[in-house]
């Protein structure tokens, strides 16, 4: 289907072992207050699933794999509309003392990280 | 030639994607940066989104004369199952969100077996480990589906009492070989090892249905306190079935941004595991009310009631109070009443804090979410391993909505249920007031020594309402602002 790109069993494996290990390493570092964003990010993330139920109905060639198709699409999208839009207004509302909104400056972050030291 | 160039397109879009995923995801570990961690994120998912209708250009010979067709229910997939779920998830309320998490989670589940089921239906899959893969695939994702349905309805209280049957343990056993071993035979007879008496679909479908009544056996016996495992467990089969199917589909994207998932809810899930002192498969397997009995140990002392305007009184004198909101609390919809409170103290110079413990709510991180949506700066919130030696240092510990979280017995009745859980130390506060709804017990029903010590005061009555009752009282003192 893919005339690019080919992936094999071994090399589907190193892509395996190497995304995990990012993803323990990167999540590990989130800290426990934005827990509950952070399970709703990676179900967001995890709605890249739509881009394979889109792959399988445009290549569906019986009604059945129509509707089993139109069912991926609609499924995956809900996964990822949804999961964006809890995790962005979850997020939107950790707000710092004072009431500034959380802004990207980099003493924000470093008194964050100073508070949880 | 004329398939190269999208399919190269599409290559690009899904690397774009893949790292922007992993980038917004870096940007979460901070509350400073994450709003535009899921930003970024968002643009990937846009991008891998839009590349996918290149598809159009590169489809099988069979599937031609239908294009237009199926681009059209693409599209219409995609406008009602993105416009109902941003719909819902802009509406949910912060009470419901782990049912809404759990919902979105076993929609993508569910995705991922359809494109498993249109794979092997229409018998695309080549080899009998590309067939292995996307029946691993289909039967993650159909467990993650029909078992995030049950967590779903669970928590939104259409289910309200956990289901539990004699010799659950087994029947569910059972009914994992049973659909294990209709897998192994579907790649047998696929690779004409055998030859069944029914045809591939039919067994297709019968594997479907044993996978999905397995995720709802092994989701009802379940209890409500432990949903917070059980939705990170769901969140990693989804991520580990999208990334199976990913490898079927060829799609590194999807395998990258799958197992980054699956790695992050097998991280949560053991988190909250230790968080509350079980391991992941008594959680599954065993189930706490079922087994949970009372500690032997005589607790001494007796609980001392105390109304909540002297409480609140008592607060605006001390010098630090540190808060331990319990679920109990957004139950009673006590979170504003609970921050302005704060916000009066904090005017008369009380150093105030709040203790969250990493199963308070019921996913991880939710008091967190619910004290933010209050107005909360997320400065003042305090994770377990942060705060729990400045107890000793603290006037006042305010408890509320709280209980198995902060009891001493934890650490020291070898006997309790709950022994050798992490607790909030709140019993080393000089004064503790517990504001608690009557004398009930919590969720593991055992006795909490704490309410009985001799530092500590119970107010009784809705968190909601004793919260007004302190607001008044210390408003009543018409003390000027910073003393």
């Amino acid at each position: 289907m893919n005339s690019t790109l080919h992936i094999g069993g071994l090399v589907a494996l190193y892509i395996f072992v190497l995304a995990g290990f990012a993803g323990w390493v990167i999540i590990g570092r989130v800290p426990a207050i934005l827990h509950t964003p952070l399970m709703s990010g990676s179900n967001f993330v995890h709605g890249i699933v739509v881009v394979g139920g889109l792959s399988a109905l445009l290549n569906a060639s019986t009604p059945q794999e129509q509707v089993i198709g139109f069912l991926a699409v609609l499924l995956g999208a809900g996964n990822a509309a949804g999961g964006y839009a809890v995790t962005d207004r979850m997020l939107a509302m950790f707000q710092a003392s004072g009431g500034k909104a959380a802004g990207r400056k980099r003493g924000a972050v470093k008194a964050f990280q100073a508070k949880k030291r | 030639m004329r398939a190269l160039l999208p399919s190269l397109a599409i290559g690009i879009a899904g690397l774009m994607a893949a790292f922007l995923f992993l980038f917004g995801l870096l940007r979460m570990s901070s509350p400073v940066t994450a709003p535009s961690g899921i930003r970024v994120a968002g643009v990937g998912m846009a991008v891998a989104v839009l590349a996918s209708f290149l598809y159009a250009f590169d489809v099988s010979a069979a599937a031609r004369p239908h294009l237009w067709v199926n681009i059209g229910l693409a599209a219409v997939a995609l406008g009602v199952g993105g416009g109902v779920a941003w719909w819902s998830g802009r509406t949910v309320a912060m009470t419901a969100m782990p049912q809404m998490v759990a919902l979105y989670n076993g929609m993508g589940g569910g995705a991922a077996a359809a494109i498993a089921a249109v794979e092997l239906l229409g018998d695309k899959a080549q080899g009998a480990a590309a067939l292995a893969v996307t029946l691993a695939g289909a039967l993650i994702g159909a467990v993650s589906l029909s078992g995030s349905v049950i967590a779903w309805a669970k928590l939104d209280g259409v289910i309200q009492q956990p289901l539990r049957l004699k010799g659950q343990q087994v029947l569910n056993g059972l009914v994992m070989l049973a659909t294990l071993a209709l897998g192994v035979y579907i790649v047998g007879v696929a690779h004409a090892a055998f030859t069944a008496p029914v045809g591939l679909p039919v067994l297709i479908y019968a594997f479907f249905g044993g996978a999905l009544v397995f995720g709802v056996l092994m989701t009802l016996p379940i209890g409500g306190a432990d949903m917070p495992v059980v939705i990170s467990i769901y969140n990693a089969f989804t991520g580990l079935a999208v990334a199976l199917e990913g490898y079927v589909l060829q799609n590194p994207a999807l395998m990258i941004a799958g197992m980054v998932v699956g790695a992050a809810g097998l991280l949560l899930t053991l988190l909250m595991a230790r968080a509350m002192n079980r391991s992941v498969g008594n959680v599954v397997f065993t189930h706490f009310g079922a087994t949970a009995k009372q500690g032997k140990s005589a607790i001494k002392g007796e609980l001392k009631p105390m109304a909540p305007g002297d409480a609140g009184i008592a607060m605006r004198y001390a010098r630090s109070v540190i808060i331990v909101p319990g679920y109990g609390l957004a139950v009673a919809q006590g979170q504003q009443k609970l921050y302005e409170l704060v916000q009066l103290l904090q005017a008369g110079g009380v150093n105030v804090r709040f203790a969250v413990h990493p199963v308070a709510g019921r996913m991880p991180g939710q008091m967190d979410v619910l004290l933010a949506e209050a107005g909360v700066p997320y400065d003042l919130i305090f994770q377990l391993e942060d705060i729990n030696d400045a107890f000793a240092d603290t006037d006042v510990a305010l408890v509320i909505g709280a209980n198995d979280v902060v009891n001493p017995a934890a650490r020291t009745d070898k006997s309790s249920p709950i022994f050798g859980m992490p607790i909030l130390n709140a019993d080393r506060a000089k004064q503790v007031f517990v504001v608690k709804r009557g004398e009930g017990k919590g969720y593991a029903g055992i006795v909490n020594a704490l309410f009985y010590g001799d530092n500590c005061h119970m107010v009784y009555g809705d968190a909601q309402a004793v919260l007004i009752k302190m607001i008044e009282a210390v408003k009543s003192l018409g003390l000027p602002a910073a003393a």
